[in-house]
């Protein structure tokens, strides 16, 4: 069970935590001006990634503040964590 | 107990206090401190169960964690009997009962030992490929297989012990107290470091507690003696918590771990009661040190099975720690020098040791030598080819190896005796790091797997790092140590230390016989009973991979996941595909290292605190007037009231006419209530909804549609404007929590620009709905001085009020079509205004109604409740709602997705009415819908999704989903079902009061 470092609270237990997916994805701002094509890609299209993923997460028993995660998905290690709205701290 | 099996060795049991068991019905004695299996062994039963598929009887044949054969079902309580446990591993108390397992009628007699007899009709495989029998066979079989297939006795009734969890954090943990165990956890406690020490025995020392052998020894004395008094200085370190009898089940990324803490199993019956039995202890430890120690091997040699064949470390761990004799007449068979050890402590006790027969050639190293001095026999160069006796071993058959030890040459001869010590070397225990996720290595010298790399702050010490001698054990832990913690301890550095090193090795994974492969049965997993003959066919069957080999021979998939067999089962398949063990691969142990009782996973949540239970502020009332109760997900909301002997469908049907026909009330305390507050909440509300809201005037109320990004509708409810920028929500009762977090995620991720604030005040709120034509006279004995006129307080509206000086909100909203009000008031409140409104509505027998007369109501009005009537796959425009799309409105979520192509195909299905021909005729909700009766097979078109008996229409009607069912109204369907096909007809959704004059009624 990973030890996660809220960006709110510190060192929690992830049993504290939910993840929601690929982080960075933008809702259009004009969704009406997408083709099918353009709003499928926004709706339905994510990356699974084997190595460091940019991710969502929840700290739904806790602050319930969204914020994001650099997690390799290989072996599970969390390069960093960092408030919604920041850019990556690591490429 | 036979006397002459014990000695006299008062170290570790204790002589003086006797106690009394029972194994298999019958009344046997041991001592305190004994283990169920070692005073079996004192009472000369080796006989401990039979195997699992020929039925070969068994013996115990190691000391510990890994025993395969000696599983037994301890207590005969319904309540507390529990299968799969290890003799090796109980401890003996007063009033124990234990029995054999895998064996029926009885452990002597057993009747699937036939299998044994007919062994080559039962190949690798066996059981798979009678899965592939005709089903009415299996049946047939499955009572007489299950029976004698030894899986144990589950107990029957409610476990009656305690069970516990807890957490601990430390800074350093210590897995296993053996030699390198105590140094670690010395040197951590001693440098300010909070250490855990534990281990899953019930004394620290690991084997080196009874090691006295002249060919050990530490600054002069026995390396025992020594390590005595190490284990006695760690009662000074104040930063060191030791946990015995404490198994380590887990080992997950992080450094999170979870330990089983055995704390009344080896008390005596009346000792045990009313104390927590196990504990599980989650911890998280900032640094972890592996220090399992290692375990003997076997060896793979024809009929290496029998009871009295036991490892041969074991035999010296039960004459040197317990003070028993596994046997009068020992044998001894060996590829390494530990054997030895156990040859100089079975002589020292005065047991016969008729010879050792190892497999190398001759050896010089101190303890061979020091055997050869006590005059002890050695057969180098040779192996035993076959045993004999069939509940007990009573003799060996000898030969010598040939030069390369693929076959055996010369002479066999016999050598008589009562038991035979194996050892095929040692493994090292690296479960717990493949479990953390550690990568192995494959060493060829020692043909050991050992620990590689690991992403997390841990290290592996001693044997179970590949270090097996006492002096390299001692220098390599303390200088990882010292690495790792990042310390300098000197304490090790000048001891004085001598050890026999072994000079020689040679390892052969399958012995060879005299006899062909496929005349002997050399077991390999002796729990699942398969031999290297099964692994050797399953490779010539055509399977590669050892995860394939392993499943298809069942070859370490018992309880004891292998830990005995795996190594020798990667042996022989990489020599007999040619491959190198390192690029074979091993297989992954899981957790947990040893079984876990139910009881200890969950700990104390059972019975009520198994899941939250939610109740109403106006639960009490409910369950005093009888109520029937429904789960809607973790709420417990009164489904119907029946009144003396009503069945369901009766008070159903008595509720839903009364509030229709005069007044009814409803406990809506369950409905998710979210507060909104801010500058942009309208905005908000804007985005969130497909209908417009910014136009909605203080004081109003409107229903709203959440959808789903993809356009799905995912929620629905009324929300009020109490000022300018407040509003409160109202979500589905299931939906409450998922809304919230939804809507947090857009304001955090999506919009944090906007200005609005969400806190659920779903508990703090109690709702009592009361409605039909009379409830406008009932809300005005409540509350007098409020101005119900249709003028003052139309239909959704709202109004702060307040019931003897407690403020409530009235809103004046229906989901029943009937004129209908709901007074919202603090939970603490919410009983009493309850009762008040029943009391002011008695003389208009306002009759109280549960869920079910509340979804028959709005079902009659075409109302949809989200999750029954839709399903993640429905959009407004499918539920025929499409008003309530706002045209004007720039974006909302979902709003892209309506007119994707697929949303906007005419043949989706949509939300229909149904009714029947036969009004009597109720739909089974579920049933499907066809427009043919002779075609097979048939397009299923759509489904009943809502269906009841209306009283008030005195008819049957129901809601259904049908393919393009908007453009088939009027049209005729048929709903087959098991016995008979139902005629129905499409209509409007709305059954009653198509022109909404109840509202205001
Ligand atoms: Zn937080």
């Amino acid at each position: 069970m990973f030890l996660i470092n809220c960006p709110y609270c510190g060192e929690r237990d992830q049993s504290e935590f939910s993840a929601g997916g690929e982080a960075h994805i933008i809702r259009p701002k004009q969704p009406t001006e997408l083709s099918d094509d353009q709003w499928a890609e926004f709706l339905f299209m994510r990356k699974n990634i084997k190595g460091v993923q940019l991710e969502r997460w929840n700290h739904a028993h806790g602050c319930r503040k969204w914020f994001n995660m650099v997690r390799d998905t290989s072996n599970d290690k969390i390069h960093a964590v960092y408030k919604m709205g920041e850019k990556p701290p690591i490429k | 107990m036979s006397k002459n099996l014990r000695i006299t060795n008062d170290k570790f049991i204790d002589q003086t206090s006797r106690i009394s068991f029972k194994f298999d019905g019958k009344t046997l004695y041991g001592f305190k401190g004994d283990t169920l299996a070692s005073a079996l062994l004192a009472n000369n039963i080796h006989l401990v169960g039979r195997s699992f598929k020929y039925h070969r009887p068994r013996g115990i044949m190691t000391c510990g964690s890994e025993e395969p054969n000696a599983i037994v079902q301890v207590g005969n309580d319904a309540s507390m009997t529990e299968p799969n446990t290890r003799a090796t591993e109980i401890e003996l108390y007063e009033g124990l009962v234990a029995s054999s397992q895998n064996c029926w009628p009885s452990v002597n007699f057993d009747v699937g030992a036939v299998n044994n007899f007919f062994s080559p009709l039962i190949p690798a495989a066996f059981y798979y490929k009678t899965f592939m029998w005709p089903a009415s066979f299996w049946e047939k079989y499955e009572y007489f297989i299950r029976k004698s297939a030894g899986l144990g006795r589950s107990p029957t009734e409610p476990d009656k012990d305690f069970y516990d969890h807890r957490y601990l954090h430390c800074d350093v943990l210590v897995i296993g107290g053996g030699i390198s165990g105590i140094i670690a956890a010395k040197t951590a406690a001693q440098n300010n470091l909070n250490t855990l020490l534990i281990d899953d025995k019930n004394k620290l020392g690991g084997t080196t507690l009874f090691q006295q052998n002249e060919c050990f020894k530490i600054n002069n004395t026995y390396s025992s003696e020594w390590l005595k008094k190490e284990i006695e200085s760690l009662n000074l370190l104040q930063n060191l918590t030791i946990k015995t009898r404490t198994t380590l089940a887990a080992y997950h990324s992080y450094n999170y771990l979870l330990a089983r803490e055995n704390l009344t199993d080896h008390l005596s019956l009346s000792e045990k009661q009313n104390k927590i039995r196990q504990r599980l202890w989650k911890i998280r430890a900032k640094k972890v040190i592996i220090s399992t120690g290692a375990m003997e091997r076997p060896l793979i040699f024809n009929n290496n099975d029998r009871p009295g064949i036991i490892l041969s470390s074991s035999i010296k761990k039960y004459i040197d720690y317990f003070g028993v004799k596994c046997g009068q007449k020992i044998s001894l068979f060996t590829n390494n020098d530990s054997a030895y050890e156990t040859a100089i402590s079975l002589n020292k006790s005065g047991v016969t040791v008729n010879s050792v027969i190892d497999i190398r050639d001759k050896t010089d190293s101190l303890i061979v030598k020091q055997a050869e001095k006590l005059g002890i026999k050695i057969y180098w160069k040779h192996t035993v080819v076959n045993t004999s006796g069939y509940k007990r071993i009573n003799s060996i058959d000898i030969m010598k190896l040939s030069d390369d030890g693929n076959e055996v040459v010369g002479k066999k001869f016999s050598e008589d005796c009562d038991c035979l010590g194996i050892s095929g070397g040692w493994t090292p225990r690296v479960h717990l790091f493949t479990q953390s996720g550690g990568k192995l290595k494959f060493n060829d010298k020692d043909n050991v797997f050992l620990p590689d790399k690991s992403e997390l702050e841990q290290i592996s010490i001693g044997s179970c790092n590949g270090d097996f001698e006492l002096d390299s054990i001692i220098k390599n832990s303390v200088e990882s140590i010292n690495e790792f913690l990042n310390i300098n301890n000197n304490d090790y550095k000048n001891l004085e230390i001598v050890c026999s090193k072994e000079l020689d090795k040679k390892n052969i994974w399958l012995l060879p016989s005299d006899k062909p492969l496929g005349k002997t049965k050399p077991f390999l997993d002796f729990q699942n009973d398969s031999t290297a003959t099964d692994v050797k066919l399953a490779l010539r069957e055509g399977f590669k991979s050892i995860e394939h080999v392993k499943r298809y021979t069942t070859t370490g998939m018992g309880t004891d996941q292998g830990k005995l067999s795996n190594m020798h089962a990667l042996g022989i398949i990489a020599e007999t595909a040619g491959v190198k063990m390192g690029e074979l691969g091993t297989t992954t142990f899981r957790p947990p290292y040893t079984p876990l009782t139910f009881g200890t996973i969950v700990g104390r949540n059972v019975g009520e605190f198994f899941d939250i239970i939610r109740k109403t502020p106006i639960h009490d009332w409910h369950v005093e007037n009888k109520a029937e109760f429904e789960n809607v997900g973790q709420w417990k909301r009164a489904w119907y009231y029946p009144k003396k002997n009503e069945s369901m469908y009766e008070a159903v049907q008595r509720e839903s006419k009364a509030a229709r026909d005069s007044a009814g009330m409803l406990d809506a305390s369950t409905l998710g209530k979210i507060d909104i507050q801010g500058s942009d909440a309208s905005e908000f509300l804007n985005r969130v909804y497909t209908n417009a809201w910014s136009k909605l005037e203080i004081g109003k109320c409107r229903y709203g549609l959440m959808l789903n990004e993809d356009g799905m509708v995912y929620d629905d409810g009324v929300t009020t404007r109490l000022g300018e920028n407040h509003y409160i929500m109202t979500t589905t009762t299931g939906g409450a929590a998922n809304v919230l977090s939804k809507l947090e995620d857009y304001l955090q991720t999506e919009w944090p620009e906007l200005d609005v604030y969400l806190t659920s005040v779903t508990d703090q709120y109690a709702t009592v709905s009361i409605c039909g034509p009379n409830s406008k006279k009932i809300l005005s004995k409540v509350i007098p001085d409020l101005d119900l006129s249709d003028k003052e307080f139309p239909h959704m509206s709202f109004k702060n009020a307040s019931i003897d000086n407690v403020k409530c909100r009235v809103m004046r909203i229906s989901f029943t079509g009937e004129h209908s009000y709901e007074i919202n008031i603090q939970s603490s409140f919410g009983k009493s205004v309850w009762e008040k409104c029943f009391e002011a509505g008695k003389e208009f027998n306002i009759t109280p109604y549960g869920t079910e007369t509340m979804h028959l109501l709005r079902a009659e009005k075409g109302f949809i409740i989200t999750g029954q009537d839709t399903d993640g796959t429905m959009t407004p425009v499918d539920l025929q709602m499409d008003w309530i799309i706002s045209k004007k409105k720039y974006d909302f979520i979902g709003k892209r997705s309506l007119y994707r192509s697929d949303t906007i195909r005419d043949d989706r299905k949509q939300l229909v009415g149904l009714i029947t021909d036969d009004p009597k005729e109720v739909l089974e909700e579920g049933a499907q819908i066809v427009s043919e009766t002779n075609k097979q097979p048939v397009e299923m078109l759509g489904h009943v999704t809502s269906s009841y008996f209306s009283p008030n229409l005195n008819k049957s009607i129901a809601l259904a989903v049908v393919k393009n069912g908007k453009k088939l109204k009027g049209h005729k369907m048929f709903v087959p079902m098991k016995n008979k096909t139902i005629n129905v007809t499409i209509t409007d959704t709305v059954f009653l009061d198509k022109e909404n004059k109840r509202l205001n009624a």
